[in-house]
């Protein structure tokens, strides 16, 4: 009896998933329908003329996730490297707590501090500076250029990034703490530096669970909406510069929904992409975990 | 090459130079405070981050914080409202969530951890669980939209509801079955010895054993749920009078606030601020509690 | 250890004669050890130890679980610098430098006091990768002295017949007994002056046991030894200076033959006899 709801709980998990992935499709089967495969490479957005395609956001969400993996990386590899190895025995609880406080934060407030702290920054100094400085130079200026909004793909990035680096700390913090104690200490053995010990012995032997924690901050930026709607501009073109508008799946869907009705075609357009979202997801998520799974039950 | 010869044993390369070793020890040493310092610079730049969302709360927020925002609903702009509503549209939608789903993650976790072991099914729902504990949340909502509010025609609380409720599922899976993975088997076994049958033994000994694990869990789950906003677009959309039918559109923080911070009456962005204010305290303020409850557990 | 096992051993004239390959004629010190104590937090490990290890021999350190003969080690080598909380006070006197003093390069002195530990730690790279990764720290070699360096550490630690023909496969692939070895050639291939061995064969088979204590009778030839052992056999075939801890104390300490066949202390005896331990 309580075995059997238990299972039945276990098989409702699964039917969740099933219904998830059906719900979604069947709500955009209308538009998939209309615009045929190709609607993934079609830049159209047109409510007026009833022509839609997602190359714009699709192409938003990956550049914004992937760009955020770039800032988020460096910097929470190196505050699981102070947490595992630097930093002293006091502090690593309470700063590591403020670290995961950051991932407790809501998304909107991301949005909200975003929007009213990072874009004037980015409006005002940062970007004038870049657009001065590396916008001059020859082959990457090109990504450096156009008036300085403070809003953007760059910006939505860095707000992303910093969303992220909690997860993938968190991730690397636990992966570097199963490498047992010996097999640092016979690297200090032969006399190594900390750095040496890191850079030898701890990331070779936890690289695969690595990727695997940057896999999940991946994962998490895909479908991030509510800080990126507030900072990405809102625009369905493809800007060739990091400053220019864009958008992506989540924020598109976030923004447009309000002004589709029930059974239009443009719902059905939102639909269809958030189910190639969630399609994205599940596989940058999938292999995330077995990637983890090896090291880190759970 | 000039072999040198320690003892019997004659040891090839050139003779161990002092100096070359000195030279190299140095650099090495370089490179070692070179990444230690850019490691305490990541972490700095972390809780910077931390530091700058918190002080920008307080800062915008404070001023608007005062009786009126707990004791009135949200007005029109100019005729000092307050945020009752979204207050207590917010606590409906999140404890019901929470009921709703608490009791299906339970079951989810109980069958992992006591029955389904390394079972075929009980990995498939491991796997699944895990990758919708990381999907994105906007997609939850989309997909409630599917179900509940589109064939119905109409948005409501209780779609809200559902929506929060899905998401608590994995978050209270996760716990539980690492909470229930922790017990040691001699307990089960001595409780099994004394003729109990195994649901007695999970309800009566494992949970009690578990408890503070789990109620870590169910709160996580509840702080991560408060702050949502991107579900609730497409379920409870949002309602500007005092509400607390559930089958009627519902207020809620989140989405009062996404509502307001961008709107361009100055009183409506000050109730924006304090109600950020408000959810994102309030969310640390559970996640703290859960960390000493489960220190307090241990 | 029970009794019965060992008590016959003891009466034995020729454990001290034939067994014992150690010499009765102790050299000079290489590392002088005098008041040395240690700490875990508050709780004081060692109680001033004060031990010669002779240049070129074989020191054993033989004594019951937790009596502080794995602790000296991980002094000799700073060990104890990575964890917080642990601190030693006295002298460990090597070349007129104190060993546990806070200024000496504990990188630089590790090249030159290498360390083997309880279970095989090879790294996770290649076999050639793991020899060839300690000597690069510390010095410049070319591509043709390097090869001869990996060549001569793995001969001397007798693997390099089983392993001449797969350098570049992972290390994680050896056996045992074979990562055992591939740790010592990796130790001896920083040249080092004194190596230290803690507990080196305690996860291994009898035969690949032989063969470390084989090899540490070989290398004895170039390198000052310390090893601390759970077995008195093994002391007593591989030493030729034995100590024996008991509470953080070292209790008496002299030629192997010696310690096993005329203990003056009264706990040495009951310790090497089996009474306890």
């Amino acid at each position: 009896m309580f075995a059997g709801l238990a299972r039945f709980s276990g098989i409702f998990v699964l039917i969740l998933l099933g219904a998830i992935i059906v719900g979604l499709f069947l709500g955009g089967e209308a538009a998939l329908r209309a615009f045929g495969p190709f609607f993934v490479a079609d830049t159209e957005w047109d409510p007026v003329q009833q022509l839609f395609g997602g190359l714009v956001p699709i192409y938003g969400t990956l550049i914004t996730s992937v760009l955020a993996l770039t800032f988020a990386v460096p910097i929470a590899f190196g505050i699981a490297f102070y947490l595992t190895e630097l930093a002293p025995q006091w502090a690593r609880r309470p700063i590591g707590t403020a670290i995961e406080l950051l991932a407790a934060v809501p998304s909107i407030i991301y949005g909200m501090w975003g929007f009213f702290v990072v874009v004037p920054l980015m409006a005002q100094y940062v970007q004038p500076w870049a657009i001065d400085t590396i916008g001059e130079m020859p082959v990457i200026g090109f990504l450096f250029q156009g008036p300085p909004f403070g809003t953007g793909i760059l910006t939505a990035s860095l707000i992303l990034g910093i969303m992220i680096i909690p997860f993938i700390a968190a991730t690397m913090r636990d992966v570097f703490e199963t490498v047992p104690p010996v097999y640092k200490e016979s690297a200090y053995g032969v006399g190594c530096t900390t750095w040496e010990v890191m850079r030898s012995i701890v990331i070779p032997y936890t690289r695969v669970s690595v990727v695997g924690g940057i896999m999940l901050g991946l994962g998490r930026a895909l479908g991030e909406t509510m800080a990126v709607t507030f900072v990405i501009g809102n625009t369905n073109r493809i800007a060739t510069s990091l400053f220019g508008p864009g958008n992506t799946i989540a924020s598109i869907v976030a923004l447009e929904f309000p002004e589709s009705e029930a059974h239009s075609l443009k719902l059905s357009s939102l639909l269809l992409l958030g189910f190639i979202l969630f399609i994205i997801s599940f596989i940058v998520l999938a292999i995330s975990r077995a990637l983890l799974r090896p090291r880190l039950k759970g | 090459m000039s072999a040198t010869t320690m003892g019997s044993g004659a040891i090839p390369g050139p003779a161990k130079d002092e100096k070359t070793s000195l030279a190299l020890g140095r650099s090495r040493h370089r490179a070692n405070v070179i990444v230690k310092t850019l490691c305490v610079a990541a972490t700095l730049i972390g809780l910077v981050f931390l530091a700058s969302i918190l002080f920008t709360l307080l800062w915008r927020g404070i001023g608007g914080l005062s009786l009126a925002v707990f004791t009135t609903s949200t007005l029109p702009p100019g005729s000092n409202g307050g945020l009752l509503n979204a207050i207590v549209g917010s606590l409906i939608q999140t404890v019901l969530g929470a009921a709703i789903g608490t009791p299906i993650g339970l079951m989810v976790g109980t069958y992992l951890a006591e029955y389904a072991q390394n079972s075929t099914l009980g990995n498939a729902v491991r796997f699944v669980s895990d990758v919708l504990l990381s999907a994105p949340s906007i997609l939850i909502g989309l997909f409630v939209y599917t179900l509940l509010v589109e064939p119905f025609d109409g948005f409501s609380g209780i779609a809200g509801c559902l929506a929060l409720a899905v998401i608590v599922i994995p978050i209270v899976v996760r716990t539980t079955e690492d909470m229930l993975r922790l017990i040691p088997n001699t307990l089960r076994e001595a409780v099994i010895g004394l003729g109990a049958p195994k649901w007695k033994m999970i309800t009566l000994v494992c949970y009690r054993a578990a408890r503070e694990g789990i109620a870590t869990g169910v709160l996580l789950a509840i702080a991560r749920v408060a702050g949502e906003t991107a579900p609730l677009l497409f379920t409870s959309l949002g309602n500007l009078n005092w509400s607390v039918d559930l089958t009627k559109p519902m207020a809620s923080l989140p989405v009062t606030i996404y509502q307001y911070a961008g709107s361009a009456f100055e009183d409506w962005v000050q109730l924006a601020w304090a109600g950020a204010l408000l959810i994102t305290f309030g969310v640390l303020a559970i996640n703290i509690i859960a960390r000493v409850v489960l220190r307090g557990g241990k | 250890m029970s009794q019965t096992t060992v008590q016959p051993q003891t009466e034995s004239k020729s454990f001290g004669g034939v067994q014992a390959r150690g010499s009765a004629i102790l050299n000079k010190a290489r590392i002088a050890i005098s008041e040395l104590d240690f700490f875990y937090g508050d709780n004081r490990a060692l109680k001033g130890i004060k031990l010669d290890l002779p240049e070129r021999q074989v020191t054993g350190m033989i004594g019951p679980s937790g009596c502080g003969k794995s602790t000296l080690l991980r002094v000799l080598n700073r060990m104890y610098d990575l964890y917080p909380g642990q601190h030693a006070t006295g002298q460990a006197m090597m070349d007129g430098i104190n060993i546990i003093d806070p200024k000496v390069d504990i990188n630089a002195l590790r090249s030159r006091i290498g360390m083997v530990f309880q279970k095989p730690t090879p790294f996770p790279m290649t076999i050639y990768e793991n020899i060839a990764f300690g000597v690069k720290l510390h010095e410049k070699l070319s591509k043709s002295a390097m090869d001869e360096r990996v060549e001569w550490s793995l001969s001397r630690a007798a693997l390099w017949g089983e392993v001449k023909d797969r350098l570049n496969s992972s290390a994680m692939g050896l056996s045992g007994g074979q990562q055992q070895r591939l740790c010592i050639a990796r130790t001896i291939a920083v040249r080092p002056e004194v190596i230290l061995f803690d507990e080196p064969t305690s996860a291994l088979d009898p035969i690949s046991t032989l063969k470390i204590e084989e090899l540490i009778d070989e290398l004895k030839v170039d390198f000052t030894i310390a090893i601390v052992t759970h077995n008195m056999q093994q002391a007593a075939r591989c030493a030729d200076q034995v100590a024996f801890f008991y509470l953080g104390e070292m209790v008496e300490c002299a030629p192997a033959a010696q310690i096993f066949t005329a203990p003056k202390e009264k706990r040495t005896q009951e310790y090497v006899t089996g009474r306890f331990g």
